[in-house]
């Protein structure tokens, strides 16, 4: 990455920590209703990844997946008032942070089911490329859109994933399985689930994969590219297993429940690789004073207060709003239901 | 208008679909060579937009959702009408549910089919639930065509509507013959009286339809039946049902799925709350046994919905 990128990267990485970190002050605050998964230690693996993708690719995310919708782009702002349930939200209050979706930016979605939206970005890629498929039909391999589905290491236990491998590499589709192993499924460490490495299966399905330090943004985002390229030049999907780490619990509760399924060491010992902190080490080495850094950081934390203003004041829905947006073609029938309140 | 076969009825409302909109798409499992007999000659008509799929029918549902969200306008056929549930998440908890949860940013306009569904003598335990109830419950929009017109038609507007939308296309109909005008659209909601009557209102879906009409005709000369095609599970017409109902004071609910929090529970549920003071006899359901379907061909018949069963409730309410 130039210096640019970089602090592009550094700026984005900021973003997502500052975010999940506002996000656990209102959860605690109860200004966020229900259950929030913060991605508190991850941030390279999302911005690396979203930084070498396309206008048009599409992602599919995961119940861990603000850092992929801010790495991605959407609006702080409008994120906040949707974990907040208000009519700004980006789904307007309609999904909370386990669903937080926007399609524009072809994010097709954070899923509160394991492993389920991978398939949806295996569609997105197939049509992407299908003749008749909306927009333009390709004349040679090259395809317009690549699809990147995110998903844990808990989530390579799930049949629709290893399904949707198989599928993926039998019709050689234009897609990335980004794996953010971070070693755990809830309590769970990864080699108690498993008995080879998600890279190891993933090369079992014929996908073509990458081991990636998923701690260091320039890996991930090296890793990246080489992938969305592979892909996007009709070689196939690919996999990248990137070893992570969550920095906190599985989600924001987790910490009043006391379980001790990692050790303090092993915490510290990751936390002592704060991909952040190595960021802006490697800044520093381009040149950038502790001052222009700190400059960054007001910069941040002046974007994500605004977000949180923004939200703040935003309208709760309308009671009699709540069976909205459920079919895009109501009929007579489905909207005059009798006695439904 | 042309005789058809219902089953033929079916594959040309997909074909014709297929020919008007190079978005519509056809998936499922052995479809290229169109074993079940939906889509034979689409691939060569439409190569690329037919795929044989994996016997993954998780993932091929995902599939047809990611691809409805980026334009397409999928159709996915299950080979075994069961195969909804290996693939219920994707249906109920993904696709139906994903314009509401993000407040209206997307369609998801897939077309699921399932055809030959029920009960076919001798396909035992896992190959003969009907299990559109099932659908119908989660707010699906689902539909249950009787008629070849109608398999014509509904599947038309299935893959027209810009919701998800399965189509249980029953065993028992496929080889029913009927006239089709291509020319005729069936919107999605309406329900049809198929015969007017003054003495009881017969509700009915899919191939109880025939059954109906004809215990209808034997009774022609003790009960005058009025008998409903439901034609959707969800969206149910209640204001025919209540029309009707309004007028003949009796009502009973033909359903071929389970009779416990069935399709035919919620319909003669509604109908007791809205409809209490124009009943002039209890409700009476004809449902299917809470049985997983015994093998051995005299035990099928006994515990689905027959002739014997509908007679009797039909007499049953008129004399209430
Ligand atoms: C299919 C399914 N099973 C179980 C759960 C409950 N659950 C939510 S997150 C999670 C762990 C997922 O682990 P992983 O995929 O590694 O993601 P991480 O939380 O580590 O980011 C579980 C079991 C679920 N949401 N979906
Ligand atoms: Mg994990």
């Amino acid at each position: 990455m130039d210096t640019t990128e970089l602090i592009r990267a550094y700026q984005t990485m900021r973003t997502i920590r500052l975010f999940e970190e506002t996000v656990v002050t209102l959860v605690n605050a109860n200004e966020i209703p229900g259950v929030t998964h913060e991605y508190i230690g991850q941030e390279a693996v999302a911005t690396g990844m979203c930084a070498a993708l396309g206008p048009d690719d599409v992602l599919t995310s995961t119940h861990r997946g603000h850092g992929h919708i801010i790495g991605r782009g959407a609006d702080p702002g409008r994120m906040f008032a949707e974990l907040m349930a208000r009519v700004d939200g980006l789904n307007h209050g309609r999904g909370g942070s386990m669903h937080a979706a926007d399609v524009s930016l072809g994010i097709y979605g954070a899923n509160g089911i394991v492993g389920a939206g991978a398939p949806f970005a295996a569609g997105a890629a197939w049509a992407s490329g299908a003749p008749g498929a909306a927009g333009e039909p390709t004349t040679d391999r090259r395809v317009r859109r690549v699809s990147v589905a995110f998903f844990g290491d808990g989530a390579i236990n799930q049949g629709v994933l290893l399904e949707t491998f198989n599928l993926a590499a039998a019709w050689e589709l234009p897609m990335v399985f980004c794996c953010e192993n971070n070693g755990y499924a809830v309590t769970t460490p990864a080699a108690a689930s498993a008995k080879v490495t998600p890279s190891e299966r993933a090369t079992g399905f014929g996908l073509a994969v990458r081991e990636v330090d998923g701690m260091d943004v320039e890996a991930v985002y090296e890793a990246a590219q080489w992938a969305v390229d592979h892909a996007r030049s009709g070689r196939g999907p690919v996999f990248l297993d990137c070893r992570c780490y969550r920095f906190v619990g599985h989600n924001t509760g987790e910490h009043m429940l006391g379980l001790q399924y990692r050790t303090h060491d092993e915490i510290e010992l990751w936390r002592g690789r704060d991909p952040i902190t190595a960021v802006a080490d490697r800044l520093r080495g381009h040149g950038l004073a502790d001052a222009d850094l700190a400059r960054l950081d007001d910069e941040v934390q002046q974007h994500i207060d605004a977000a949180v203003t923004f939200a703040r004041a935003s309208a709760s829905p309308e009671p009699a709003t709540a069976m909205d947006y459920m079919y895009a073609t109501p009929t007579l029938t489905t909207a005059t239901r009798w006695g439904h309140r | 208008m042309t005789v058809m076969r219902y089953q033929k009825a079916l594959a040309t409302a997909v074909r014709d679909e297929m020919a008007a909109d190079p978005s519509v798409c056809y998936l499922g499992e052995d479809v290229v060579h169109s074993l079940r007999g939906v889509s034979s000659g689409l691939a060569a008509a439409h190569p690329g937009r037919v795929k044989d799929t994996p016997i993954s029918e998780a993932a091929f549902t995902g599939f047809a959702t990611g691809a409805a969200m980026a334009g397409m306008r999928p159709i996915v056929e299950y080979q075994i009408p069961t195969l909804l549930y290996v693939a219920f998440d994707q249906i109920v908890n993904q696709a139906q549910k994903i314009r509401l949860m993000t407040g209206g940013q997307t369609r998801v306009p897939v077309t699921y089919l399932f055809p030959g569904s029920g009960a076919r003598l001798g396909l035992a335990g896992q190959h003969s639930d009907h299990p559109y109830t099932l659908l119908a419950h989660m707010g699906v929009k689902t539909l249950v065509p009787a008629t070849p017109q109608d398999a014509y038609s509904l599947v038309r507007s299935a893959i027209r509507d810009d919701d998800p939308v399965a189509v249980f296309l029953p065993a028992n109909c496929l080889p029913r013959k009927g006239d089709v005008d291509v020319a005729v659209t069936v919107p999605i909601g309406p329900a049809a009286i198929r015969r007017e009557g003054t003495d009881v209102t017969v509700v009915a879906i899919g191939h109880l339809v025939h059954e109906a009409l004809a215990v209808a005709d034997d009774l022609a000369d003790q009960v005058d039946v009025e008998v409903i095609d439901a034609r959707a599970a969800h969206p149910f017409d209640w204001h025919t049902l209540t029309r009707s109902v309004t007028r003949t004071g009796r009502l009973v609910v033909l359903d071929d799925t389970n009779r416990t929090c069935g399709w035919a529970a919620e319909v003669a549920a509604t109908a007791a709350e809205e409809l209490f003071h124009h009943l002039r006899a209890p409700v009476r359901r004809v449902a299917r046994a809470d049985v997983p379907m015994p093998f051995a061909p005299v035990l099928e018949r006994a515990v689905v919905p027959d002739r014997e069963a509908i007679t009797a409730a039909i007499l049953e309410t008129a004399k209430a």
